[in-house]
Order: structure tokens, then sequence, then C-alpha cells
């Protein structure tokens, strides 16, 4: 509470109390319903925040000072928040890989089956590790970036915390069986609507900070991390519209029908992909990798170039997850020419990231939090190469609707978004607490070879289970009959199953190692390093309050 | 270009304003269209809307996230339209709010699943997958069979429906919840109301065999049994277009 002003504080106070008020009327009137369960964790998230600020209330004021130096405290509460969200939905997403080899797991119970888990692993893995890691790391970013201090100290926590208030709704919500069914759009209506009033409150703190800045180009990570807020708050809104049962119910029925909810729906999912799990990453990439390796971005140009060959392709390319559809065939022939149009630029931003290590290879080798991130653009461009292989129709047919899909998405979420998170993580924690370096580098380099081992076990193995499985659906006998039934194929996946979750669990044990280290890192901190080098300029920050 | 570029960059507003208007034109080409092109959607004059049992399975199967492995559409290749029947029309899906048609099979597709199988073994495979289908990988749903089905505001359900474009009328909506039960007890006074409504070939059993009040397995096996069957348009065409795949042997 020391942080924020007396002003703050009051602010803090009525956003706790208008969400008790809304809590309460929601736990009351939808009693019996799931509805009235997300009332009371509204309401409890409110008293908890009006307990914290009435405590400090009347703390001393925050020293005027404060604007020669950068507001960090909630990027590190971010970076510590992501690394939970991350053990926690990796342990579920191993969970349910090994429900598929072991079916009878789920305790006779809801909650627990594969349905309800699959989505709290991936709302916790996208949404919780991924949307914590890129708010504490943009926080951190734009400050840098702009040399100038985050224009205040209350917005920064409301988007930090009602973003998690969300992510826990959302998780929840599906154990308890609410869900729009919407692929990575699960949340229902009230959760959507809450997210909005967040990322509005995230898109304004952004764009303030930008004003502020005392540089005059608006550096190429930041155009990211401003595509990243902005489109997926498009695509977020268009695709949650929907109408409620009642005011008081937790269910909803989508606005779109059919085919037409079928092209939003992959519009959405395809660039939730694109803008959350890429665009943002790479701002995050943009700023960390450079850094980490002493050298300048290889190219200004090609940055520029694939930063709008991204943001305009990636938005027709949703319609190749329909191929062979009752989608009209147009709209097929366009998501697949897009997707393959779109290596180009996805191929300039990993090209420009590696050529960027040019002349730091050695560190690359010695170094292994520079090696996470030389390792996630490599991941980042093959399976930017692999998505857009699998965009064209005939290698859809045989890949869609197998396991295949899911190791590229893996591909993507293990090597390329999680690997760029740890090296960010890695880079930005000894910087963030003043200290020389992470608790202990030798972790590092376990933590990387975990990572990357089990990145390739589940890979493969998904690679190897989907393709079986797409050449056993379509392979004929001799006589013109299909040759296998559909429990054959289910019965060959059974070796794959137990390798994805044995390459899974090495993740999910580097991640625990991940965890720990900078759990002990921040333990360990003290203060040694100056502020010296890490400061906004001058005094011409003061305000003109 | 490079040099308006760095002009852009500098204004942060007008960054916004770009990234904005170049990022919407791909949905708007690609989406927009489909609500007004007729040849979008066939026609189907004899499809029917889902009886309020089979929206309320419907409901459980979302909830219960079936969506994840199961996929509800049979697409235009020869080897799927031979393992499933006929591929899938836009029409079948088009009082789907939202479609169901899935991303993943880790179990079959269940587009034509509808008087596949007796309402005794979908009930038997829902207890317990294993019992009749040896080495499946699904969980179990035994809690269903347990659980009394909540018809309580079934009216609610069809207004909002019918506030996103399925064509329920007030006698649907208003007796909603009657026709919920009637559905799964031919003996009760509801059953007939039901066959007023949503016509005569709407499957009027006790789905799950068991006494007493509708059960949520009830619903959702009646859900199961419509899968594929709101109209018979796909049947008509049913082997033209259909693409062979490569590969096999």
């Amino acid at each position: 509470m020391g942080h924020l002003t007396q002003g703050e504080r009051e602010l803090a106070l009525l956003t706790g109390a208008l969400l008790l008020a809304l809590g309460m009327l929601m736990m009351v009137m939808a009693w019996g319903d799931p509805l009235s369960v997300h009332g009371a964790m509204f309401g409890f998230s409110g008293a908890a925040v009006m307990a914290v600020t009435l405590r400090g209330m009347f703390a001393p004021a925050p020293d005027e000072n404060r604007f020669a130096s950068y507001y960090d405290a909630p990027s590190k509460a971010g970076i510590v928040i992501a690394m939970i969200w991350g053990v926690f939905a990796m342990f579920i997403g191993d969970w349910v890989a090994w429900l598929l080899v072991f079916p009878e797991m789920t305790f006779d119970a809801g909650w627990a089956s594969f349905g309800r888990l699959r989505p709290v692993h991936t709302t916790g893995v996208i949404f919780g590790f991924g949307g914590n890691a890129l708010i504490a790391t943009s926080f951190h970013v734009v400050q840098r970036t702009c040399r100038t201090r985050l224009p205040d100290q209350f917005s920064p926590w409301f988007v930090l915390l009602g973003y998690n208030l969300f992510c826990l709704i959302a998780v929840s919500g599906y154990m308890l069986g609410v869900t729009q069914s919407k692929e990575y759009a699960e949340p229902e209506w009230y959760a959507d609507i809450w997210l909005v009033i967040v990322w509005v409150a995230y898109f304004l703190l952004y764009m303030r900070t930008l004003a502020r800045r005392n540089e005059p180009h608006i550096y190429v990570a930041n155009w990211y991390f401003l595509a990243f807020i902005l489109v997926v708050a498009i695509l977020h809104i268009v695709n949650g519209l929907a109408v409620p049962v009642s005011a008081f119910s937790a269910k909803s029925y989508s606005a779109f029908s059919g085919v037409q909810d079928a092209m939003t729906q992959w519009w959405y999912g395809h660039n939730a992909v694109a803008f959350f799990l890429t665009a943002g990453f790479l701002g995050m990439m943009y700023y960390y990798l450079p850094m980490q390796a002493g050298r300048p971005i290889y190219s200004y140009r090609t940055s520029i170039v694939s930063f709008w060959g991204i943001t305009f392709f990636y938005m027709w390319a949703g319609s190749h997850h329909l191929h062979y559809t009752a989608l009209p065939f147009w709209v097929q022939t366009l998501g697949m020419s897009f997707s393959i149009m779109l290596l180009i630029p996805s191929w300039a931003s990993a090209a420009n990231a590696l050529l960027t290590l040019n002349g730091a290879w050695d560190k690359v080798r010695t170094d292994a939090t520079l090696r996470f991130m030389a390792l996630a653009a490599i991941f980042y461009g093959l399976s930017t190469f692999e998505g857009s292989f699998m965009a064209i129709r005939p290698v859809n047919a045989l890949s869609h609707y197998t396991d295949w899909t899911v190791g590229h998405v893996h591909a993507g979420a293990l090597g390329w978004v999680a690997l760029i998170v740890f090296g960010a993580f890695y880079a930005a924690t000894p910087k963030l607490w003043k200290c020389e370096r992470m608790y202990s580098p030798g972790l590092i380099e376990v933590h990387f070879w975990l990572a990357l081992s089990g990145t390739l076990i589940y890979v493969f193995a998904m690679w190897n289970s989907g393709i079986i499985q797409g050449l056993m659906w379509r392979t004929y006998n001799d006589g013109g009959t299909l040759a296998y039934s559909f429990m054959d194929s289910v019965n060959a996946m059974y070796p794959y199953y137990i390798a994805r979750a044995f390459g899974g669990l090495l993740f999910l044990l580097g991640a625990v190692v991940g965890l720990y280290n900078i759990v002990m890192t921040i333990r360990t901190a003290a203060d040694t390093l100056s502020e010296a080098e890490d400061r906004p300029l001058g005094p011409i920050l003061e305000p003109a309050e | 270009m490079f040099g308006a570029h760095y002009k852009l960059e500098r204004n942060a507003i007008g960054l916004v304003l770009m990234i904005i208007g170049v990022a919407s034109i791909g949905g708007l080409v690609e989406i927009a269209p489909l609500f007004t092109i007729d040849e979008t959607v066939e026609e189907a004059p004899d499809m029917r809307v889902y009886t309020p049992l089979e929206l309320a399975g419907r409901n459980i199967y979302i909830r219960e996230g079936c969506y994840a492995c199961h996929s509800q559409m049979i697409r235009t290749l020869r080897d799927e339209v031979e393992r499933y029947g006929p591929y899938s029309l836009a029409v079948e899906s088009q009082y789907d709010h939202p479609m169901l048609w899935g991303s993943k099979r880790t179990g079959p597709d269940l587009a034509r699943l509808g008087n596949k199988y007796s309402d005794d073994w979908h009930v038997a495979h829902l207890l317990d997958p294993r019992s009749v289908v040896p080495g499946s990988v699904m969980p179990a749903y035994a809690w269903l069979a347990r659980t009394e089905l909540d018809t309580d505001d079934m009216s609610a359900h069809l207004s909002a429906q019918r506030a996103v474009g399925v064509p329920y009328d007030e006698d649907m909506i208003a007796e909603a919840a009657a026709d919920a039960i009637g559905q799964a007890r031919p003996d009760s006074d509801g059953a007939e109301g039901v066959i007023d409504r949503y016509g005569d070939d709407t499957a009027i059993r006790n789905f799950d065999g068991a006494p007493g009040k509708p059960t949520e397995m009830d619903a959702l096996v009646a859900y199961l049994q419509i899968l594929g069957r709101l109209t018979d348009v796909a049947h008509a065409g049913a082997s033209e277009n259909v693409e062979s795949a490569e590969s096999g042997s």
C-alpha cells in the first residue's frame, strides 16, 4: 500500500467495495446456479482488496521522488504468479495426458473427467501462465524502452489482479461445468465482460505510458505488445457475443450458429495463437534477446516488414481449421493461401532473432538463459513452417482431427512460448530484484535440458501417433473396404500416449525447477546492484501535478 | 515506405489505428459474407428444432466437454463418408448455438450417431465405456444417471435460443419444462404435447430405462439419438463431391 498515493488508495477501496457489492448481488440472486459461486469469488476478492487497502490506508504517502525510478512491483508479482500458474496448468496437462492411459482415474466425479480438465489445462497455460508473463514483461519492457515510469500505481495492480480473477473464474467454472465450449474462449459471458473491463484498463495504461515516453520512437517490442492488446480485444468481444439465459444464470447461447459460428470461432482461435501466443511473445523476444546477447536487433527493416506481415496475414488464416467442412470452399482456399504466405513474415522474425545472435554465439553456448531464447526462436521457425504446411488442404486431410495437431500446438506452446518466457524471466528476475545473477545458473541448465528433452519427446510422440491415426482412418483393404475400425486406431495410440505423458512430465519438472530457482533468487537477493543504470531519464519525468 | 514508417512509429495513436485497420481486413472479407451469401447454408424445409430435452442433453454435452474428443463434422472425404455416413451440411447445424464441429477425434465423429445404437447401449456405454467398447479411453459418466434433470428454467433457455434466432414459438417456450419431462416419460400426460409441438417423428422414450424422474442421462441420450436426424437433407446427395484421399492401399 505504501506505493499508492492517497487518491489511489481511495480508488482501490472503491473498486473493492464495488466488487464486493456486485459479488454479493450475484451470489444471492443466482443462488443454486454456478453463477453464485463466482459471485462469492467476486465478493471475496473485493473484500480482500478492501482489507488490504484499509490496513495500509494511513501508511506514509509514497516518496515524491518515485518518478525517478521505474515501478516494478507489479512485474515482480506477475512473474511469480505466472510461474505458479505454469506449474499448476502443466500439472493438469500431464494429468489429463495420463487420463488417456488410465481412463479410470476420474473418481466417479464430473470435475475430474478429461472434458472438464482439458480447458483447465489450456486456459491455465495460455492465459494463466502466458498471459501473466505477458503482462509482467510488458510492464517491464514498456518502461525501459520508453524511459519512463508507469503513469500511476493503481492501474497496473488492477490489470494484473483483475486479470487473475478472470483466470480463476474461468478454470473454477470449467470444473463446475460452466463453459461456452468455444475452444480457448470457454469462459461464460460474465467472465468475458469482466475481462473486457480489465483489458480496457490495460490498453489505457499502455497508451498513457507511451504518451509519457522520453524516446521519440516507439520501440518494436511495443508494437507487438500493442497489437497483442488491441487485436485480442477485438477477437474476444466478437467471438464472445452471446445471450445469457437470464441476468443471474451462468449459461448463455452464442449469438452465432453453425457455419458462421465455426468461422468466427476459428478466426478467434487462430488469431489467439497469432496475437496472444505469437505477437505478445515476439514483443518479449525483441527486448530480452538483444539485451541478453548484448547485440542490437539485426535488421530494423525486417522487423517492420514482419510486424505488418504478421498483423495482416494472420487474420485470414483461421479458415484452414475448417478444410473439407461445410464452410464454403472459397473461404477455405483463402485461409490456405494466406497461411502459406504467412511463412514469410514468420521466418523473417525468426531469422531476425537468430541473426541478432551473430557475434554472440559463444554466449549461447555458455549462458543457458540466452540459449532458452535462441532455442525458442528456432522452435518458432519450425512450428510456423509446420503450421503453414498443415494448412495445405491435402496435408490437412491427413492431419486434421489427429494428434498431429496436438503435437504442432505443443511444438509452438512448449518450444516457442514457454521457452521464451523462461528465458525472459531468467533475464528479468535478477534485474528486477537487483542482484548479479539467478540463485543457481546450474539449475537453469537443468531446466533447459529438461524442457528441451520434454518438448522433443512430446512432439515426436504426437507426430507418430497423429500420422498413424490419420493413415489408419483412410487405409483400404484390397477388397475396397476400410481396413481398420476406429478402435484399432485408438489401441494403436497406447504407447504414444505414454511417451507423450512422460515428455510432458519432464517439461513440468523443468518448470518446477524454474519456479524454485526464481523463488530462491528472490529470497537471497540483497540489492547488490545500484539503480544507476536502470532508471528513467532525469527530472523531466516529474509530472506537472 | 520505411520513411513513412519512421514517422508512424513516433505516433502512438497512429500506430493503434493502423493496427486495427490492417488486422480487420481479413475477418471482414471472410466472415461478413457468410451471413449474406445465400448459398452458404442449404435449404432444409423438413428441419426441426431441438426439443427441450434434447437441448438440455446438448447443454450436458457442452458442460462435460465432449467436444474436446468428438467432432460433429464429417468432411467431404471418401473414407469419412464410408466410416460415418453422408458428409455434414452447413444447414444441419444452423440451430446450433454454438456449433460443436470440434477439432479432434480422440473418439469417433458423432455427426450421424443418432439411431446407430440402442438407448440401452448408450446408457451402458456412459455408465462404463469399457463394458461395451474394450480398450476405450473415454471416462465413465455414471453420475449422469444419478442426477435428476433440472427443468425449472427450460422456458428461459428456449427464450434465449429464440433471441439468437432459433424459431421456437410461444407455445414451445411456455411448455418447455413439461415437454422436457414428457419426452422422457411416454406414459405421462406431457408426452402428447411433445408430438404436437415437435412432430410425429420425435422420439418419446424412457431413454435411461430407469423409473422415477428424468435424469441427466435421459437428456444426454435423447440428444445423442437426434444427432444427424433433425433433417434428412444430407442423405439426398450423399456421395456427390466426395474426394478420395491419395494414400491407402
